[in-house]
This record gives C-alpha cells, structure tokens and sequence, in this order.
C-alpha cells in the first residue's frame, strides 16, 4: 500500500499533468504547478474519490499546496 | 481534417478519389438495442502531436477533433502568428451538436452520485463555442470568434460568416469550420429515433447510397474540417499556397418543417441563387458541385429539383457528387470537409466519385459521378449544405 504522500502526489501529476519531481510539498497548485481554480477544484475532487471522503468548500478553498493536501487528508482519515 | 477515411486531408483526398468507404461497426459501446450498429468513426490518431494531454483532457472528443483539424489547417497555411497581428485574426468553429460524450458522462454522474461530482470542466468542455475558444487561447487570437449553429450547415455557415468579417474588416484572417462527435449513444439513439438514419447493418459501407434507389437514411459520421481563410491581397503578398478564392456565399432557410425540407427545393435553390448573386456570376461557369444529399428519400430529390431550377441546361453539363456517400455525414463538420473536398477537385481537376450509386431513382438523371472519380477542368465549384430547422447555405469557390 502507497503511502498517502505518494497517493496524492500520483493524483497531481495525474490531474496537473506535471512531472513527480516538481510535486515537492511546498509547491503550490496555482504558483508552481500551473494550475488554475477549475484545475484545483478537480483536483479536490479526485483526492475525494481517492480516499473515499467528501472535503467540505470551505475546507477545500484552504488546500493550496501539496502539504495542505496531505496534512487534510491525514487529519481527516 | 478528421474524417472516417483518415486522420488529415492527404489520407482523406486519396480514400475519396479511390471510391472507399470510411464506415464501420460501432464498438465503443454497445449497440445491441440500437436500430442502426454502424457510423463513420475518426481512425486512431496522435492526438499528443496537436495537444498536450492536460488540454486534451479538458475537451470533449469534438472540441479536441476541431482542434485537431485547425491546427492542421494553421500548419499547412504557412500563417504566422504574434502579438502583432494577433487582433486581426479570429476564429469561427462551430458544431452541430456539442459535446454530447461528456454530457452523457456528467449526466450519468449526477444520477449515480449527485452534483458534487459532475466536473468543473463539463461546461466548458461540452459548449460549442470552445473550439474557436481554445484555439484563440492557444495562438493568441484576438481577432472575431464565434460558434455558428446551423445543424448539418454548421461547416458551410461557418466558413461564409467568417469569410464576412473579412469582407467588413473586422479582420484579415479567419480560421473557419466545424467539428462533430455524434456518435454516441444518445446522437445514434436520437437520430435513430428521428428515422434519419440508415439501418443497413448487414452492409454499412454499402449504407451512404445517395439518389441510389436503394437508399435509406443517412449514416451520421465524427470529424472535422478547418480552413484559413484569408484577405486575398495580404494571402498573395506573402506568397501563401491558395486553394481557391471563396467568390460567393449564399444561405436561406425553407421556412417549412423542423426536419423534412421543403419539396420543391425552394429554400435550396434560394440558398445556391444568393451564392451566385452574392458573386455576380453566371452559374454556366460552374464544373463541379460537392451536393449535401446525404441518402435519404426526400432530401436527395429536392436538391436535384434546385439544382436544374438554378442551372436550367447546365445542370446536365455539371458534374455533382455526393462525397457523404464514402466517409458519411459529419452533421456539424460536413460543411466544413466538403468545402475542401470541393477545393481539392479544383485543385486537381477530377469530380469525386458518389459510390453506391448502382441504380439512380427516378428523377436523378443528372451526371452524378456514379462509382468512380472523374477527370474534368473545374474552373468554379459550388458547396451546398441543408440542416434541421430548414436553414441552408452554399459557397462558390474559383480557382485562383
């Protein structure tokens, strides 16, 4: 079983289309990865289906980063 | 140009000229309730050579193919793109229907999951607009850019309006066309439900048989077509590859019925009057006509009313051939890939072929192309395209 730092990380490069390495967990869906607010929300949508939780709007509009995703993810599982 | 017959003009041109059919089994679902079990589909590709894979997955299959079929049509034009000129060009792309795969996808997800989980992207990957959107984003086009909707005259409509701006100055260069994915279950379900369409399932390349005794619908293809369109002077001046000048457009609707055209081919023949009108030439000049008949029973028969009501004499001079009869019709992108198809026998001085055509029905004795391309001088050569909703348009093109 994948760890939950490279689960997400695999749905980022999936949903971005950006390389894993660039996938560092400071970056920032928006300043480093290229994405834009219809991206993010995907992206939110995908971590939901991925570890089977639902991540509330107002959570979800503070996940910016790689860290943001995974530290939600683990306090929420 | 996406068609059934190939995934660029070259391949498309080469199946037309040797009289091949581009329709096959339906396999990408499941057709066992379907009245009709065959379409003609756009062969595999390298999508990866015109998109990259984060843009691709934000269009539904139709954006992605009139993507596809423009950026194709930019490359071959030689055109080059700035900041410079970016405001003088524009794009005019349009569909019949839009994006009825991804609508299906999110519908089914509503129903199964709720609305949460429909995509941020469905709107913006299904609306008809989002061609001539993306590829305004993709090479800094500023300039008009529209969607015409005219059903299965999408294509021509598109190409005459956009060839407009260019007559008002609104801009010197357009790049025009449609593009369709309707061959989903939905589009085969909905058309098949409208009796529209062939269901010759034990022969499908034998089922586009325009003014063919035998006919029985149509068979609803996937696929695009593009054009640059450009400011003759400036066309000229840079030493570009002409295909041909567009001289006249001409567009009516027959004020009749939603989906059945008119009998007398009244609004047919308006549309091919104004084209002519719209040029100020003699309809005599004419070699060539790319027909819309797209092989179903009252369709086929008006356009041949028309065209004797608009040629007189001539009409048995001309040859006129229906190329849906090899890769389909393409609905919102027909127009469109015919345009070309009607460009490219200029260029090379042969009439496409209308295969299937072993036994004319009563009333198509006109020189038809039966079975087998033709060489002849086509000086002028006209484009017609009629759709639901009675509105039709026609486009005369000469040889430069």
């Amino acid at each position: 079983m994948s760890s939950i730092e490279e689960r997400v990380q695999k749905i980022i490069v999936e949903q971005l289309g950006v390389k894993p390495e660039d996938v560092k967990s400071e970056a920032s869906f928006v300043e480093d990865l290229g994405a834009d607010s219809l991206d993010t929300v995907e992206l939110v949508m995908a971590l939901e289906e991925e570890f089977e939780t639902e991540i509330p709007d107002e959570e979800a509009e503070k996940i910016s980063t790689v860290q943001a995703a995974v530290d939600y993810i683990k306090a929420h599982s | 140009m996406l068609t059934p017959l190939g995934a660029d003009v070259n391949s498309t041109w080469e199946g037309i000229l040797a009289g091949r059919s581009g329709i096959r089994p339906i396999e990408h679902f499941d057709t066992e309730a379907f009245a009709t079990k065959f379409a003609g589909l756009v062969p595999e590709f390298a999508l990866e050579e015109y998109l990259s894979p984060k843009e691709a997955r934000k269009m539904d299959l139709f954006v992605q193919y009139g993507m596809v079929a423009a950026i194709q049509a930019i490359r071959d034009s030689g055109l080059e793109m700035d900041k410079e000129n970016g405001e003088r060009i524009g794009a005019a792309i349009g569909s019949g229907i839009g994006g009825l795969t991804n609508i299906e996808e999110n519908h089914q997800k509503l129903l199964e999951s709720g609305p949460r989980k429909l995509s941020p992207f469905f709107v913006p990957s299904t609306i008809i607009n989002m061609i001539a959107g993306n590829l305004a984003i993709l090479f800094g086009l500023k300039g008009p850019n529209f969607a015409t909707v005219t059903a299965c005259t999408t294509g021509t409509h598109n190409i005459g309006f956009a060839a407009q701006q260019i007559q008002l100055g609104a801009a010197d260069v357009m790049i025009a066309g449609g593009a369709e994915k309707g061959s989903t279950p939905l589009g085969m379900g909905g058309f098949a439900a409208a009796r529209a369409l062939s269901t010759r399932n034990d022969d499908p390349q034998a089922a586009s048989r325009p003014w063919d005794r035998d006919r029985d619908g149509f068979v609803l293809s996937d696929g695009a077509g593009a054009l640059v369109l450009e400011e003759y002077e400036r066309a000229k001046a840079r030493g570009a590859r002409i295909y041909g000048e567009l001289i006249g457009f001409g567009v009516s609707d027959d004020a009749y019925h939603m989906t059945a055209p008119s009998e007398d081919g009244a609004g047919a023949a308006l549309s091919m009057g104004n084209a002519f009108r719209d040029a100020g030439v003699d309809p005599a000049e004419v070699g060539y006509v790319n027909a819309h008949a797209t092989s179903t029973k009252v369709g086929d028969l008006i356009e041949i009313h028309a065209v004797k009501k608009i040629f007189g004499d001539h009409a048995h001079k001309l040859a006129m051939s229906s190329t849906k009869s090899m890769v389909g019709h393409l609905l919102g992108a027909a127009g469109a890939v015919e345009a070309i198809f009607t460009l490219l026998a200029m260029r090379d001085s042969v009439a496409p072929p209308t295969i299937n055509l072993d036994n004319p029905d009563e009333g198509c004795d006109l020189d038809l192309v039966a079975n087998q391309a033709q060489a002849r001088t086509i000086d002028m050569a006209l484009s017609n395209s009629f759709g639901f909703g009675g509105t039709n348009g026609s486009l005369l093109f000469r040889k430069v």
